[in-house]
């Protein structure tokens, strides 16, 4: 029993960050029906901003955290600019590939040698890691730091999308673009809103994964981003709090299969959940399904 | 006049052939007389593997419009089934490779059929993720397959499969490959997967039944792989799951992207061309010129989708893969 609630734990952690990075999925996804696989990439690049900031510059942790945000905010946005918004009336396929094209790009890109480079890289560890022992269990001050952090963003993404007018103004977006258009709301300019917002929640996740799994290296975005993904479907993909628990959900399943089948077969799992949700019910848990119309 | 154009046609049918068998000849003797190196005659022949297995994909992308990530896992299933069949027989003779290419193929294509049936229901996004999803469990089951069969290897690789993928197999599989896809998009069932791609709902009106369509172009295009799968093992002689992940998937998405939807011709230009230059260039530039290599590629497809959606050559094709009476 303690050793099923010691993997829940672990497995809250994982959610966690793949919440934040589903986040952004979700949100671009619910504005312009993009599978955005750049995300993983941010992400990734998130992870090595908070590296940097944290290694090279002294920074202490908010500090670098902030600076993570924001770098990646202005990525998704030079992203968003420069390769999906001339495709924005193409099919859909070709955003996709365009997109597959884009996370490519950034994962060899960054493994140039003046740049990241190809190697892993350990991850420093802002503050000494300090265990506390609730009877049997064990909890460090970094799984309640990610923990608390992702919650805290996720709390002002909410507020940010609920109460603000911008917020009303991507709902709208989301609901009908040409609507929202009709009624005088700037699409673009929500656009890159949407991209800077999922793109720093992203560039939170990676350095909060750095800090909790202490190893990054460029192509370590692909798998996260992927399992995020998939945890923004399972919730109902455009939904905020479906990503959210799909989020939670992937993180337990994820840890749970390592306990107790294999961890070599987490990822199988993982993608097994994917294809009966996609097959059971496509729109998610919390999503409804629609009907085509011809 | 219609037999002066089919005269015509009949000299020109005869061109090909000539042309193909010369083609075969004189590289077939530059190999034996090793002017060209193993590690080219290895790099041509994986080019013609590459080759079969995009005609594969651009049977089920760009003429069936079904968009799948999970390409390299029926390519995996097809090398890993004939390296097991082959290496377990202990087989050396390479006539018998022919064992192990149908049975890659047609396991391939099984496999294909019971993935292919309930996931062709989704579209677009959805489907290219399911099969991605595919692609990620199929891998994983290959990293563990040595659980259940220790020859396989699991992550450790497979060792000591017998080297029987000569030059004619592949030449041979890359004209029977080309004139089944050739021939098959032709027909009646071919102008049923075209239609299914240019508008699903309207080809069902007119009587289409595009599960089945989308699931044969699904079934045809993963069986192709699979065979290149096998050709592939009995090249390299070692296999590991590695070759067989998602971003080798995305190889081959490439190829037919950049050569261009639904056009054979672009296909195999864009596959030699590809295998070539990424293979080919390792000898020739520095070091820190091929890192480059991999940003200039996504950079390419990227630039293809924004000015030409359809690939270079999407649609075209050389004069010989014309079929019929096609007024050109």
């Amino acid at each position: 029993m303690a050793y099923l609630l010691q993997q829940i734990i672990n497995g809250l952690q994982l959610g966690s960050v793949y919440a934040l990075i589903a986040l952004g999925y979700t949100l671009v996804y619910g504005i312009i029906r993009l599978i955005n696989f750049a995300h993983g990439d941010v992400f990734m690049i998130g992870a090595y901003l908070g590296f940097y900031a944290i290694l090279r510059f002294n920074l202490p942790f908010p500090v670098a955290l902030i600076f993570a945000m924001l770098g990646c905010a202005v990525i998704g946005i030079v992203i968003e600019k420069l390769a999906y918004r001339p495709l924005r009336n193409a099919p859909r396929i070709a955003c996709l590939i365009t997109a597959l094209g884009v996370s490519l790009f950034l994962e060899n890109f960054t493994s140039l040698k003046f740049l990241f480079g190809p190697n892993y890289l350990a991850y420093p560890r802002p503050f000494a890691v300090v265990n506390y022992n609730i009877g049997s269990l064990t909890i460090s001050n970094i799984q309640i730091l990610v923990f608390v952090i992702a919650i805290l963003l996720m709390i002002l993404l909410q507020i940010f999308v609920t109460k603000t007018k911008t917020g009303m103004a991507m709902r709208a977006v989301a609901y009908d673009k040409s609507t929202a258009q009709l009624m005088g709301i700037n699409i673009d300019y929500i656009i890159t809103i949407t991209f800077g917002v999922g793109s720093a929640l992203a560039g939170a996740g990676g350095v909060l994964f750095g800090i909790a799994y202490p190893q990054i290296h460029p192509f370590m975005g692909i798998m996260p981003g992927l399992k995020a993904f998939v945890a923004a479907v399972l919730g109902g993909i455009g939904i905020i709090p479906g990503a959210m628990l799909g989020a939670g959900i992937m993180g337990m399943v994820e840890v749970l299969t390592s306990a107790y089948i294999s961890s070599t077969m987490r990822d199988a799992i993982a993608f097994l959940v994917l294809l009966i949700v996609l097959l059971i019910k496509p729109a998610g848990l919390l999503g409804k399904s629609s009907i085509e119309k011809v | 006049m219609t037999s002066i154009s089919n005269i015509k046609k009949q000299t020109s049918k005869i061109k090909i052939i000539l042309l193909v068998i010369l083609f075969y000849i004189v590289l077939q003797l530059l190999m034996s007389a090793q002017i060209i190196n193993p590690y080219w005659q290895q790099i041509i022949c994986y080019a013609g593997v590459m080759t079969i297995s995009a005609l594969g994909l651009n049977l089920i992308y760009g003429f069936t419009g079904q968009f799948s990530l999970g390409h390299a896992a029926f390519f995996g299933i097809g090398a890993y089934t004939s390296a097991f069949i082959i290496k377990s027989a202990n087989f050396s003779n390479p006539l018998l490779l022919i064992i192990g290419l149908i049975a890659g193929c047609i396991l391939a294509g099984i496999i294909a059929l019971l993935i292919g049936l309930p996931i062709l229901r989704l579209r677009s996004d959805y489907l290219a993720i399911a099969t991605l999803g595919f692609g990620i469990i199929v891998k994983v089951l290959f990293d563990n397959a040595d659980a259940v069969f220790p020859v396989l290897g699991g992550s450790r690789g497979m060792v000591g499969i017998p080297q029987l993928t000569t030059f004619t197999w592949v030449l041979v599989i890359v004209i029977l490959a080309v004139l089944i896809l050739r021939n098959l998009i032709n027909s009646a069932p071919g102008r049923a997967l075209v239609s299914v791609r240019e508008d699903e709902i309207a080809s069902e009106a007119v009587g289409v039944n595009t599960t089945k369509y989308k699931t044969l172009g699904f079934v045809i295009g993963s069986m192709f792989a699979g065979i290149a799968g096998a050709l592939y093992a009995h090249l390299y002689a070692f296999l590991h799951p590695q070759n067989f992940d998602f971003l080798k998937s995305i190889d081959v998405l490439l190829i037919v992207v950049l050569g261009g939807m639904a056009s054979i011709s672009g296909t195999l230009i864009a596959a030699v061309v590809w295998v070539l230059i990424l293979e080919g260039l390792r000898v020739v530039l520095p070091e820190a010129v091929l890192d480059w290599r991999l940003v200039i590629y996504p950079l390419l497809l990227i630039l293809i989708m924004i000015f030409k959606p359809t690939g270079i050559f999407g649609g075209k094709e050389f004069k010989f893969l014309h079929y019929g009476d096609k007024n050109e």
